[in-house]
């Protein structure tokens, strides 16, 4: 017998899951994922038409929820503070619009961010880090704790970590809940875990489910599907298994886990059709950026876009919103 | 959390009308031109979704029938049997470049005329019709491997009944093998729904197709009454009723002419405890609330592994109370309206027969349009074998649940049923799959979906749903006679 991780919550118990024989076996006797139907469910919901004033509303929805995002080796500080003042006024001519749902920076942004969120007045913005050696997680446990620590310190109160895809593979499914408990713990009251399942790499939707149960056992916030480093990501049969594994985790245990798709949306038809999916898998009550996020950068201006095209009736050129 | 405080109701998304230009009246197709009925009398066709008339219907009677058989044999003799088989494919190409020319025109005629959602119309029966015709006419100079002997021959003048449940579809299921294969046909369209059918007309005409080939005779069960006893035609397709299709065979049993029928269902969807529930769960909406339920293959009865019904009721209910009902002209519509008063009633009165036997309805609680003709998304539970919903076709979105303990018993009551027409097996255990394939008797037997259709796929029923297939290199049989002995070319048009 291979015990879980000491700090796993009550949980694990709940569902039966003690140690690795058990947590193995709790993910094998979930129900099958048939690729061609949930594909052809996605691909069904895909082909809603949102008008008019549902439009208006997704739009704004949407912006909402945008973690506007940088990950690039070439993120300066000047990168980081413009993409805050975009987070908290969108659009600078139109104080209407919401301001986005966070910023998402790597580990060494995070204080950066956090400093130039608080200075322009936008201190209910949070500030998302991604953590545990993102994006391919291949670090030392060690390692991934004093990143997440580093990140909470500097003022992160959301961490975007990563799973041990590899881990996973292999059918070391303990070794992947241990960590998420671990850094769930690490995170404590101040930050909110988003587990990024990297669902590119997991390849089948089975996996996606699987993953989905296990992280949100071990304590997940949020499950996330990608990192933005690995395609296929945010596909729309992706978002839909797991937007039923948060429904049916919630019909069974009561708590409300959030979804967030990221990588790849970066339309509003996209952010759109996401939002329809929210709306007829897991319900109305996951329509909150509490509950649903889009990982994205370039989204945002496309977002904008829409929004001028439904208030003037016209398609504005693109030098109207700016690029940061 | 309720479905009133759900801030994302989506905004009416209707699908435009002008792409359709209606007649206030429309007469016969025969013999390559439009002519007023000699019967002189005409019918109104109605939107079911509003109950406005569209127009007014020609009511073909005996003397237009004449006419009509008259037109098809002398197309045969003189035109349509001469042709090669790669010239008639031609013809075949043309109608359904033109068909995919006007698609979006034959969706929006589909769904005011009969009721079912744009999407579906646009989705799913036009396309499939338009593919109708392109497989076929791929046949049509391919005909020596059809497996009817290396000199297949057509029988002459075909006589076709569709119904209006997939009005085009079912048109395209009739006309594209009778054509291909070398026949004409008179066809006359199910009652409350002609209007594609004479678009189609038009359609002909614009396709040079040489007069006569196709005729088609609208009216009401007395035309086609009148159809199926004309000893001018010499073979007969039907699709619709098997209380009709009972009646017709009746009529055709003592001259020997081939006939086939598709005809009634009540097909079982088995879910056993193993399927993936999600998409099983998707494949019962799917095979009982596609098109209202107006499918001859609909999974009408559910039998679900008696271990997981509770769940499985409860998933699927949550995910009947998303399904939207309404204005079949809304992009955003997935219930449209039932077609017609009598078919509403008949839904009724079984749905009634249900509860007053004892078996236990749910329906979501979804608004309902005013007019028109609208029936909610029902399932049964507690239903026993021996109850009239688990035995007769409502065609209807009536669902009836009944549950078995183990594979055997679920075959067991998947068959005991005088109708064999589809069936669908939802497991993730792929030998399972195999083995209830084998055991159940149904033409068409979907694996882990449901409703799925395509032209080279054979469809037809067993027991009291049919005779015959429909697609398919075996749809084409029934509409040749078998020969090895190439045809005389004299002077004369040949028959047989």
């Amino acid at each position: 017998m291979n015990q879980l991780h000491a700090s796993s919550s009550n949980l694990a118990r709940d569902f039966g899951i003690t140690d690795d024989r058990s947590l193995a076996l709790f993910l094998k006797t979930l129900p099958g994922v048939d690729q061609v139907g949930a594909e052809a469910r996605a691909a069904e919901l895909a082909t809603r038409s949102i008008k008019k004033e549902s439009k208006s509303w997704a739009i704004d929805m949407a912006i909402s929820m945008v973690d506007l995002t940088t990950l690039e080796g070439a993120d300066t500080e000047g990168k980081v503070r413009s993409l805050c003042n975009k987070a908290h006024r969108p659009d600078p001519t139109d104080p209407d619009v919401p301001h986005v749902g966070a910023v998402c920076v790597y580990n060494d942004m995070v204080g950066i961010a956090r400093t130039h969120l608080d200075s322009i007045g936008a201190t209910d913005i949070p500030v998302a880090a991604v953590s545990t050696a993102f994006p391919s997680g291949r670090a030392s446990m060690e390692v991934k704790l004093r990143d997440t620590r580093d990140a909470i310190e500097a003022g992160a109160s959301e961490i975007d970590m990563v799973i041990d895809r590899g881990a996973f593979l292999s059918g070391h499914y303990k070794s992947v809940f241990d960590e998420i408990v671990a850094i769930k713990q690490e995170c404590g009251t101040k930050a909110h875990l988003k587990v990024i399942l990297e669902t590119g790499e997991l390849v089948t939707y089975d996996n996606v489910r699987r993953a989905s149960y296990l992280a949100m056992i071990a304590g997940a916030d949020f499950i996330k599907t990608s990192t933005g480093k690995v395609t296929p990501a945010a596909t729309a049969p992706v978002v839909l298994v797991m937007l039923q594994a948060v429904r049916d985790f919630f019909d069974r245990t009561g708590i409300q886990i959030g979804v967030k798709p990221a990588g790849g949306i970066r339309t509003s038809k996209d952010a759109i059709k996401q939002l329809v999916l929210v709306n007829e898998i897991a319900g109305a009550q996951w329509l909150s950026p509490a509950y649903f996020r889009i990982g994205a950068s370039a989204l945002l201006n496309d977002l904008l876009m829409q929004r001028f095209k439904m208030r003037d009736g016209y398609y504005a050129s693109s030098n109207y919103v700016s690029v940061e | 959390m309720s479905e009133n405080s759900n801030p994302f109701t989506y905004a009416p998304a209707p699908e435009s009308r002008e792409l359709v230009s209606i007649e206030s009246s429309y007469d016969l197709f025969i013999d390559g031109k439009f002519v007023a009925p000699k019967s002189k009398k005409r019918f109104p066709t109605i939107n079911p979704a509003t109950e406005e008339v569209l127009s007014k219907i020609s009511l073909g009677g005996k003397e237009d029938l004449d006419l009509a058989v008259k037109a098809a044999r002398r197309a045969y003799e003189r035109v349509w049997s001469k042709l090669p088989g790669k010239e008639r494919g031609k013809y075949l190409y043309r109608i359904a470049r033109l068909m995919q020319e006007r698609a979006r025109e034959f969706a929006v005629l589909e769904t005011l005329d009969n009721g079912k959602p744009i999407r579906e119309t646009r989705d799913t029966d036009i396309p499939l019709a338009i593919q109708h015709f392109f497989y076929h006419a791929g046949w049509a100079d391919k005909l020596e491997y059809a497996g009817a002997g290396s000199h297949p021959k057509p029988h002459g003048v075909v006589g076709q009944i569709i119904p209006w449940n997939f009005p085009l579809l079912m048109l395209a299921w009739k006309v594209a093998p009778a054509l291909a294969t070398g026949n004409t046909v008179v066809l006359k369209p199910a009652e409350t729904t002609s209007l594609t059918a004479l678009l189609f007309a038009q359609l002909c005409l614009d396709a040079g197709l040489p007069a006569g080939v196709v005729n088609i005779v609208t009216g009401d069960g007395s035309t086609g009454a009148s159809l199926v006893a004309h000893k001018g035609v010499d073979k007969f397709a039907f699709t619709g009723s098997t209380e009709v299709g009972k009646a017709i065979n009746r009529t055709l049993a003592a001259s020997a002419r081939p006939v086939t029928l598709e005809l009634g269902g009540k097909g079982a969807n088995i879910v056993f405890e193993d399927a993936a529930i999600d998409q099983a769960i998707e494949g019962i909406v799917q095979g009982i609330f596609f098109n209202q339920g107006h499918v001859c293959c609909a999974g009408s009865r559910l039998l679900i592994q008696e271990n997981i019904h509770d769940l499985f009721i409860e998933k699927l209910e949550r995910r009947i109370e998303e399904i939207r009902v309404g204005d079949p002209m809304d992009k955003n519509t997935d219930l449209g309206a039932i077609n017609s008063k009598e078919q509403l009633a008949k839904i009724i009165e079984l749905t009634q027969s249900g509860e007053v036997e004892g078996a236990k309805a749910w329906q979501p609680d979804c608004a309902l349009p005013s007019r028109g003709f609208w029936f909610r998304p029902t399932i049964f539970t507690n239903v026993t074998g021996a109850h009239r919903i688990a035995r007769e076709e409502i065609f209807g979105p009536v669902l009836s649940v009944l549950t078995f303990r183990t594979p055997q018993e679920a075959i067991e009551k998947a068959n005991n049923t005088p109708y064999g027409l589809a069936a669908g097996v939802w497991s993730e255990k792929g030998s399972r799959i195999l083995w209830a394939s084998r055991e159940l008797k149904a033409g068409v037997i979907w694996a882990n979906t449901y409703n799925k259709f395509d032209a080279a796929s054979p469809f037809g029923g067993y027991k009291e749903s049919g005779w015959g297939r429909e697609g398919g290199r075996h749809g084409l049989l029934p509409y040749l006679t078998h020969s090895s002995t190439p045809r005389v070319k004299s002077g004369k048009g040949v028959r047989r």
